[in-house]
């Protein structure tokens, strides 16, 4: 009997990987799953924060569809790892601050460095040629098959045939006439194959797998790397950083605005590491102070505070502020005039 | 035996994560109680642990915190 082959499948949640592992999974390969988690990554957490979106599904994707491929799925946290990637990529950024051919590198370097440590054969991933600018482009598809030291051991099922042949091929462990040959930025063919494998309902992600693709995120990221004065991040920003209204009114510090409930409380574990304020003498959103604020920039901030809550029309507005060690104070204060905040205030 | 993980403060996947890497230190049969405070654990572990051959025995929730029960399946 020949030997049963095994290949490790980059698994984003979105349509093309569940497209391309099936393909393989149907060539009696054995497949297993492994998925990335940087941080940055639209994920169902991000729409259960928010009221207006409790009734999207709150299911992470890339265990759904492992589950409806009916293979393992590995997830692996390269939180620290992927800062050099988004600080120093070698290829640069994409529109916004996405570095999406070192990403790819990188996630398939460590998908390798994976399947050398399982002996599994070879890695698939659901790239398409001509599908994104740069990291799917037909001269980047060979840097990624390089630098990440995959080389021929990296397949594309859905675009295969219509790039050079890789080790699986070559060794017949998977039948070349049996992959496709998509590539550009439509999306019909892959629809066409979904519903010719009876596969309905599936995520399709309106720009790239994660936060660093959407240009008022990046514009908040590049906010936080200008106020501190270098380039650095660490979980807790990037998440902050998904939420509330960000607005800095002076470089040194900026207030970070519950919108509704779900974000209220999504801020309220972040309480102990951050001054925090919410109007007392009526109802109003609870707000993180990031940076060094001065006892000027509180007043302000409390100014701010009863601004955004049910009391903006009231004469007064009590504000109570915590600082870092749990001291609790409060400031009365007349909300500061929403049309009197400068647009560029806003993040 | 059975272990307790504290995946508190986490977001989603942080606490599948932690689920995943404590279950490669134990043994088939073995149990680990997960408490969480974000509830979208409520879905991702329960279908973590069917993808993996692991089994929920519980499910609970008291004060807005999350406490699931699994045992780490034949092939754990
Ligand atoms: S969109 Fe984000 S996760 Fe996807 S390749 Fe680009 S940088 Fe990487």
């Amino acid at each position: 009997m020949s030997q049963q082959r095994k290949a490790v499948s980059l698994i984003s949640g979105g349509l093309d990987s569940l497209l391309a592992t099936r393909l393989i999974l149907d060539q009696g390969i054995h497949v297993e799953g492994i998925n990335f988690f940087t941080g940055f990554c639209v994920e169902g957490h991000t729409h259960a924060i928010r009221n207006k979106d409790k009734n999207k599904p709150k299911r992470n994707n890339a265990l759904w569809v492992a589950e409806q491929l009916g293979i393992k799925l590995h997830i692996i946290d390269i939180i620290e790892e992927y800062k050099d990637i988004v600080l120093n990529p070698k290829h640069g950024y994409g529109a916004n601050l996405n570095p999406c051919l070192d990403c790819k590198g990188f996630m398939v370097r460590k998908a390798r460095e994976w399947m050398e440590a399982r002996s599994f054969d070879f890695i698939i991933t659901g790239e398409v040629v001509g599908q994104r600018p740069k990291s799917q482009r037909r001269d980047t598809m060979p840097v990624i098959a390089k630098e990440s030291g995959a080389n021929d051991r990296l397949l594309r099922p859905l675009c295969a045939k219509s790039l050079p042949e890789t080790l699986p091929e070559k060794e017949g462990w998977v039948d070349r006439g049996k992959l496709k040959d998509f590539s550009g930025r439509n999306r019909k063919p892959q629809m066409a194959l979904a519903a010719e494998l009876g596969l309905t309902d599936y995520a399709q992600p309106a720009g790239g797998c994660c936060f660093l693709t959407d240009e008022s995120y990046s514009h908040k990221l590049a906010d936080l790397w200008a106020a501190r004065g270098q380039r650095d991040y660490d979980l807790d920003d990037i998440m902050l950083l998904k939420v509330g209204r960000h607005i800095r009114p002076r470089p040194n510090f900026k207030l970070i605005v519950g919108r509704d409930n779900g974000e209220n409380n999504f801020l309220k574990g972040y309480r102990n590491r951050f001054i925090h304020m919410h109007a007392s003498s009526h109802t109003g959103p609870l707000v993180l102070l990031d940076g060094t604020p001065d006892s000027d920039d509180i007043q302000l901030a409390a100014e701010l505070t009863a601004r955004f809550g049910k009391g903006k029309e009231a004469e007064q507005v009590t504000v109570t502020i915590h600082d870092k060690s749990g001291n609790e104070k409060q400031l009365s204060v007349n909300p500061f005039k929403a049309e009197l905040i400068p647009g560029n205030w806003y993040v | 035996m059975r272990q307790q993980l504290d995946a508190r403060n986490m977001l989603c996947p942080m606490p599948v994560i932690r689920t995943q890497n404590t279950v490669e230190t134990l043994l088939p049969g073995d149990e680990l109680e997960i408490y969480c405070t974000d509830h979208g654990a409520l879905n991702d572990i329960p279908a973590w642990c069917r993808i993996n051959g692991h089994e929920v025995l519980d499910k609970s929730e008291h004060n807005g915190e999350v406490i699931i029960t699994i045992r780490v399946g034949a092939n754990g």
